[in-house]
């Protein structure tokens, strides 16, 4: 990486979110446009500014449909459009985003469309069953293994080796779904949840019970991405992308270390590198780390280098990361609270970050003054991650 | 202004089907190959890895967690484009540009043999409740498309369907000259019309035959490639791709998404004047008469022109378009998202001088141009040059 050699600078200068729900009323081409249209809509443009469009939505299992990309098309606004889609598994909801600054940054347009869409309520009797297909044919499919057990026992791996407890996991889910009780498109938001609750829940594959884990959804996002050359004509609020990283591990994921996420922070590194941030855990002021289970909200943050490994939990039992704590992590609600639509998560964690900064996110607005936040997602086979920090100026 | 230049390229031969290997050897023999041409290390030298594949392709739900292994990616920078070869390109040419990465690995591939069913698989690709049951209750090859799009082309620009054919007879002669291609033949325009209509005005033999292959491609920022290599470098002057509406219905006659991407490429290539300024040209030809309808597309030709070039000899070695001389994809076999790569594969090829017996001589400007195929109207044009 050069840094000298960044072109353009790029902004988020617009951002939609539709709610997050089960939408069997919808299309996924026509949620893509209700939030394409939002982000639109709030950077006073309409499809004839956009140059190009990038496109993020998770396997075409969910939908049945052969080069799914080339399906949402019109939906995202691409038709007779440069349009993109790029693919990470989980992580494309944030990694859809750095596809769309490199469109910017490079030169190569002015001003991009980011749609992620997802709908999984498709999928018939449950989305696990589109799982099936994620694994090694020889090595891991005989087993007939399910997200669930298999992040059961990263759960469990992660637990032991950092003598973390359970209860002070469920007190992430706590958070998150209380938290996202100002979220306008929520979908499990609880303002009166408690620890109990969690621990009450039902077991699905221990330690993982109900309640630890986000749930399948129906939804879209969508951002605008502008130059500097021109950002400053679409909004008074630019929210800049100043680091992007991304990296994903082998495939081998019974060769991994499952405690500690190397390739979150591989790209942590990446992107603090880009952003010019020597010391994340002084210089950004809050985070928005990918939370499908609770235990992968600590598990990131260790791994986006902003706690040591085991330490997240104790921040999370000392109220810190609360929105109003010292450093508050998914001030949105987060997958727990708001759903987890895969793609579609863009709008929860790269959308919030801009939301926040621009100082958007009403009745969600953390208390302390933001300048540097910092979004995550995680894909694949528990292997990918990328990242985006961003800044006010 | 960054330049961006091939660094490296690598590529399996290839061939109508591949057991001696599994998908994960075949793309390692190919990334081997790229590594040792450009000679780096990619587990040092590497900034960022594309790999171009779709899921339902591949046989898998999410194909990204299957794709750092064989390219040395592993902890590293990765990510997979749905899209063609040349879409992957496209990404690492941004990236270079950008600055976030000074060498970036793009992979393509097919191993396409492995699908046994592709025709059900190709029908996932329509929508599912307007335009599927056309094909799938009916039982009828989705490749129908191309001979109501055929028809269409056919009608909007006069081309005659003995103009298509020749396309057929010239990919397939040519192919002969390619040690990578598996469907050269001398074959004559009467043994095309005797192959028989398969979707009418669509002739059997007009249909390119489906392959397995790799193709990996190595591209670097130029001022670090001057410092790594002395083979002539080979620039990437332009690139761009374009979609037009998903809907069948709605599909133009002139390959509207060629002629936005070559608007794309072009302009930052410089080229005003295609026909003249271009000296190799590669084209996607599935179906013959795309090869016509997409050089129209290009600006290569006039609307209606291609055709009499084609019936007049004019695209080929010693005519005045050097077009398709690696065999197209009706010599080369279809390669699936692997195609644009290919095409590009033969243009660096040509203008590196290492074309073997098909080289065109002093060939300094080449084009290359991918379509995704039936049902789509997705492509993309880049425009490769030597500066020396």
């Amino acid at each position: 990486m050069n840094l000298n050699k960044i072109r353009k600078d790029v902004a988020v200068v617009g951002a939609g979110m539709t709610i997050f729900a089960r939408r069997l009323q919808e299309t996924g081409k026509e949620m893509g446009w209700e939030a394409a249209k939002m982000a639109l809509d709030e950077a006073g443009l309409t499809l004839k500014d956009i140059d190009a469009v990038i496109v993020g939505s998770a396997p075409d299992a969910f939908d049945g449909v052969h080069k799914k990309g080339e399906w949402l098309l019109d939906g995202a606004g691409g038709t007779n459009k440069p349009y993109m889609r790029v693919f990470t598994g989980g992580g494309t909801a944030v990694f859809a985003p750095i596809a769309g600054w490199w469109h910017v940054a490079s030169g190569m347009f002015q001003r991009v469309l980011v749609v992620c869409e997802e709908k999984m309520s498709s999928v018939q009797p449950h989305v696990q069953s589109a799982f099936a297909h994620i694994w090694d044919p020889i090595l891991d499919r005989p087993l007939k293994p399910n997200l669930v057990w298999i992040f059961a026992m990263e759960m469990q791996r992660y637990m032991y080796k950092y003598n973390v407890r359970y209860e002070d996991i469920a007190l992430v889910a706590v958070k998150n779904k209380r938290n996202a009780v100002g979220h306008p498109c929520a979908q499990l938001a609880d303002p009166n949840i408690t620890l109990e609750d969690v621990i009450n829940s039902e077991p699905m594959a221990l330690p993982v019970r109900r309640l630890d884990i986000s749930p399948p959804s129906d939804g879209a996002s969508a951002i605008v991405l502008a130059s500097e050359d021109v950002a400053y004509e679409h909004t008074d609020t630019p929210v800049w992308i100043d680091g992007v990283g991304w990296c994903i591990d082998t495939t081998m994921w019974t060769n991994r270390d499952l405690a500690f996420p190397k390739f979150v922070a591989k790209a942590a590194k990446m992107a603090y590198e880009m952003a010019g941030i020597k010391n994340p855990r002084q210089e950004i002021d809050f985070a928005e780390p990918y939370d499908p289970f609770d235990y992968k909200e600590l598990q990131h943050l260790e791994g986006l280098l902003l706690a040591e490994p085991g330490e997240a939990a104790i921040m999370t039992r000392e109220g810190k990361t609360q929105r109003d704590g010292e450093f508050p992590v998914c001030p949105s609600g987060g997958l727990l609270g708001v759903g987890n639509p895969i793609a579609a998560a863009l709008g929860i964690k790269i959308g919030e970050v801009y939301w926040q900064l621009a100082r958007k996110a009403g009745p969600r607005q953390v208390k302390k003054d933001v300048r540097t936040g910092v979004a995550q997602a995680w894909g694949d086979l528990m292997q990918f991650s990328s990242v985006v920090v961003m800044r006010r100026r | 202004m960054r330049d961006v230049v091939v660094l490296g390229i690598g590529s399996t031969a290839f061939t109508s089907q591949t057991p001696e290997v599994n998908w994960k050897e075949l793309i390692y023999d190919a990334a081997v190959k790229a590594y040792t041409d450009a000679q780096i290390d990619p587990r040092r030298d590497v900034d960022s890895f594309v790999t171009c594949a779709e899921d339902f392709w591949e046989g898998f739900s999410i194909f990204d967690e299957f794709t750092p292994d064989q390219l040395g990616a592993a902890l590293r920078p990765m990510m997979t484009v749905t899209g063609d070869g040349l879409h992957g390109l496209a990404n690492a040419y941004m990236q270079i540009k950008s600055g976030i990465a000074n060498i970036v690995v793009v992979e393509a591939h097919s191993k396409i043999s492995e699908l046994l069913t592709y025709e059900h698989v190709t029908e996932l690709a329509f929508d599912p409740i307007y335009e599927r049951p056309l094909s799938a209750e009916r039982e009828v090859h989705p490749y129908y498309v191309a001979g109501l799009e055929m028809n269409l082309y056919l009608h909007a620009t006069g081309t005659t369907e003995e103009q298509c054919a020749f396309v057929a007879v010239h990919n397939r002669r040519q192919a002969l000259m390619n040690p990578l291609a598996p469907y050269g033949a001398r074959i004559g325009l009467q043994e095309i019309f005797n192959s028989g209509y398969a979707f009418t005005p669509l002739k059997r033999w007009e249909i390119a035959s489906r392959a397995d292959g790799c193709i990996v491609f190595v591209l670097a920022a130029a001022e670090i490639a001057r410092r790594l290599t002395k083979k002539p470098l080979v620039y990437i002057e332009g690139i761009g791709w374009s979609s037009e509406s998903p809907w069948i219905a709605a599909r133009s006659a002139d390959a509207g998404y060629v002629r936005r991407a070559a608007q794309i490429a072009y302009r930052h290539a410089g080229i005003t004047d295609p026909r003249r300024q271009i000296d190799v040209i590669e084209v996607e030809d599935r179906f013959a008469f795309k090869e016509l309808q997409h050089l129209e597309a290009l600006g290569l030709a006039r609307p209606g022109e291609a055709g009499w070039l084609a019936q007049s000899g004019a695209l080929g070695r010693d005519g005045e378009l050097k077009v398709n001389l690696s065999g197209g994809s009706l010599g080369c076999g279809d390669l699936i998202e692997a195609s644009g790569l290919q095409r590009a594969l033969e243009i660096v090829l040509q203008l590196r001088g290492e074309a073997g017996a098909r080289q065109v001589p002093n060939a300094r400007v080449g084009v290359a141009q991918s379509w995704r195929g039936v049902p789509h109207g997705t492509g993309a044009v880049a425009v490769f040059a030597r500066r020396d």
